[in-house]
């Protein structure tokens, strides 16, 4: 019986061509907008929370903006590190410097820092080794190179040993950075790590007060600890004055960015739902129509046997065909739409895919427009009288 | 008159098939009352080949509507096969013409964008008939009415007598006890009406009880009764 009327609500569609392309185009665009829009913010939401957990969920920033003439040292930050909740605290300073070699120079990020920003910062070498502490004890003038930095100015990878020249000063390379597989981004990233006390030497800008440091807590799920831990300390240093630091929790910063994009969503997914909801007036609208247009057509089949329910079943399959026919073509143009943004997208580094969520949300929205809609025309149809219908000279 | 008589005599009848006792039948249009059916009685046993006739108004358009059970009476009683009809739901109704009635229209009424065999396919369909059975009882039905090479034709791609071919093969497909028969010559030229008016007479002698309505003497006297209805009286 199901089978049956899947036939004529077929037959009836393809009769009146064009009428019913018009009618799934309501329900086309509002699939493509919400699926498209949705997606769109779900991919842009992964790349950033890819980029956030590549840096560590166990990762606490801190920033001192006034040291109140109690500024914090390197010896500080071992004491720091010695408390359990806390794994390892390593400074971090940064400034911006001219690479050079003898065949080309290029303008990079130079970080310094200590032993222990390696694992804060899950750091991984393609060769060589990690700044040691002997190296900061000392202030040796040695370096720790991106891939990128290699490449472009050293001329290959493998250039631990060789002497690399910084802001006009001379760095051996200690190691060489691993290349980042998981972004696809087309700039360079030009980076150095050098001992913290030998930024302090080719720099101004840096002091033996530290004003940013990282801390890793001693597990994932001990971050909220050592962040408490880490404000004691600070709040207790800095004359209990909440306003002279500052931490920053990774894990913080992924929740309120998740929650941000998912209220993006939820607005753009509701905007479009309403576009989906106009498409389903459209059904209603033209099913009113059609149920009209044939009345004689509902008389015949009533005297020829089909009951109310029979009837009703009838319309409803063909509003509910319309709007599910229009959800498949709204998704596969999703998709088409997906492919071509991503072909753009990938030069900043993002990649769209059709979020399977929001295609059953879609499938699940236009079965409930496609019901909600086609009842009222459908139980209409079904409760003319077949003796009225019969009359009817349509 | 007679009409008195046969109210008595109708339902005294054992082997009827249709019985009208008393069958009121009113519409309001506005603050007017019209008696379509006033007190109608009659009777048709099983087998009979009947005609009624009268004029256009006379109420005959109702009584076809209560004995193929599309609408219901107000008063009085309507009983098919032994069933009461009065007092039946519109589900019971459907099931009823499903069944038992098989309806042939003065313009055919057929549905436009199915096939001749789909239209005839139809009826069973809604018997839920399985596919494999309802094939064969479909080619079955267009070899009785002589159309066994048009199946695959739309009802626009075909002439009034074959249409009216078609829409016979609907009413015969699912073995009805009764076939109702509502001027069904009436847009046909007088050539072709008698070929369909023998199609009657062959469906009449397999022995079918056929119920032909009709305001066309002629026509109506190819029966072997006739009822005459006037001013919703019945009258033989």
């Amino acid at each position: 019986m199901i089978l049956q009327s899947l036939k004529m609500a077929w037959k009836s569609i393809i009769t009146n061509k064009m009428r019913s392309f018009l009618t799934m185009l309501g329900i086309i665009i509002g699939v493509i907008a919400l699926v498209v829009l949705v997606s769109l913010v779900s991919g842009t939401t992964e790349s950033v929370k890819n980029s956030i957990s590549s840096i560590g969920t166990n990762l606490l920033t801190v920033t001192i903006s006034d040291d109140k003439g109690r500024p914090v040292k390197l010896s500080d930050l071992d004491e720091i590190a010695e408390n359990s909740d806390i794994s390892e605290a390593a400074p971090i300073a940064q400034t911006s410097i001219t690479a050079k070699s003898r065949y080309s120079s290029e303008t990079a990020a130079i970080y310094g820092t200590t032993a222990s920003y390696k694992d804060i910062a899950g750091l991984t070498l393609s060769s060589g080794r990690f700044i040691k502490k002997t190296d900061v004890d000392n202030h040796t003038n040695v370096a720790v190179i991106s891939s990128d930095l290699a490449t472009d100015v050293m001329g290959r990878t493998d250039v631990t040993d060789e002497t690399i020249s910084l802001d006009g000063k001379n760095y051996l390379i200690i190691g060489v950075l691993k290349a980042d597989d998981s972004t696809t981004s087309t700039y360079s990233d030009y980076k150095a790590y050098i001992p913290y006390t030998s930024l302090i030497r080719l720099t101004d800008t840096v002091s033996t007060s530290i004003t940013t440091f990282c801390v890793s807590a001693a597990d994932e799920n001990s971050t909220s600890a050592a962040e408490t831990t880490l404000n004691n300390i600070l709040y207790e240093r800095f004359n209990e004055d909440e306003d002279a630091y500052s931490i920053q929790n990774e894990s913080e910063i992924q929740e309120a960015m998740e929650s941000v994009t998912n209220t993006l969503a939820l607005l753009l997914g509701g905007i479009a739902a309403i576009s989906l909801l106009v498409g389903g007036i459209g059904i209603m609208n033209i099913m009113l129509v059609s149920v009209t247009e044939r009345t004689r057509e509902i008389g015949i089949r009533k005297a020829i046997g089909a009951g109310r329910g029979t009837i009703l079943t009838q319309f409803l399959i063909e509003a509910l065909m319309i709007s599910l026919i229009g959800c498949g073509i709204g998704i596969f143009g999703s998709w088409i739409i997906l492919k071509i943004a991503s072909v753009f997208a990938t030069s900043y580094n993002l990649s769209f895919s059709l979020s399977m969520n929001v295609v059953w949300i879609a499938i699940a929205f236009s079965t409930a427009i496609g019901v909600i809609f086609g009842l009222y025309p459908a139980n209409k149809a079904a409760r003319k009288s077949p003796i009225e219908a019969l009359r009817y000279a349509g | 008159m007679e009409a008195t008589d046969i109210r008595e005599e109708a339902p005294a009848v054992s082997d009827a098939q249709i019985i009208f006792d008393n069958v009121s039948k009113i519409y309001s249009i506005g603050d007017t009352e019209v008696r379509a059916l006033n007190h109608a009685s009659m009777s048709i046993r099983s087998g009979e080949f009947v005609s009624i006739i009268g004029p256009s108004g006379s109420g005959k358009s109702t009584m076809m509507n209560i004995i193929g059970c599309l609408d219901t009476c107000d008063a009085g009683q309507y009983r098919l096969n032994g069933q009461a009809i009065s007092d039946y739901t519109e589900k019971e109704l459907a099931a009823i013409r499903s069944r038992q009635i098989g309806f042939i229209f003065q313009n055919f009424n057929l549905i436009g964008n199915l096939t001749a065999e789909e239209n005839v396919e139809l009826p069973l369909i809604y018997q839920k008939v399985p596919q494999k059975v309802r094939h064969q009882m479909v080619l079955d039905a267009f070899e009785k009415v002589g159309l066994p090479d048009r199946r695959k034709h739309h009802p626009n791609e075909l002439s009034g007598g074959q249409q009216q071919r078609v829409a016979i093969a609907r009413a015969i497909v699912t073995e009805p006890s009764l076939f109702l028969a509502d001027e069904p010559t009436g847009n046909l030229d007088s050539a072709t009406g008698r070929d369909i008016m023998s199609l009657f007479r062959e469906l009449h002698d397999l022995g079918n009880t056929i119920v032909l309505i009709t305001h066309d003497e002629s026509i109506a006297h190819q029966a072997e009764r006739s009822l005459h209805i006037l001013d919703g009286e019945v009258s033989e």
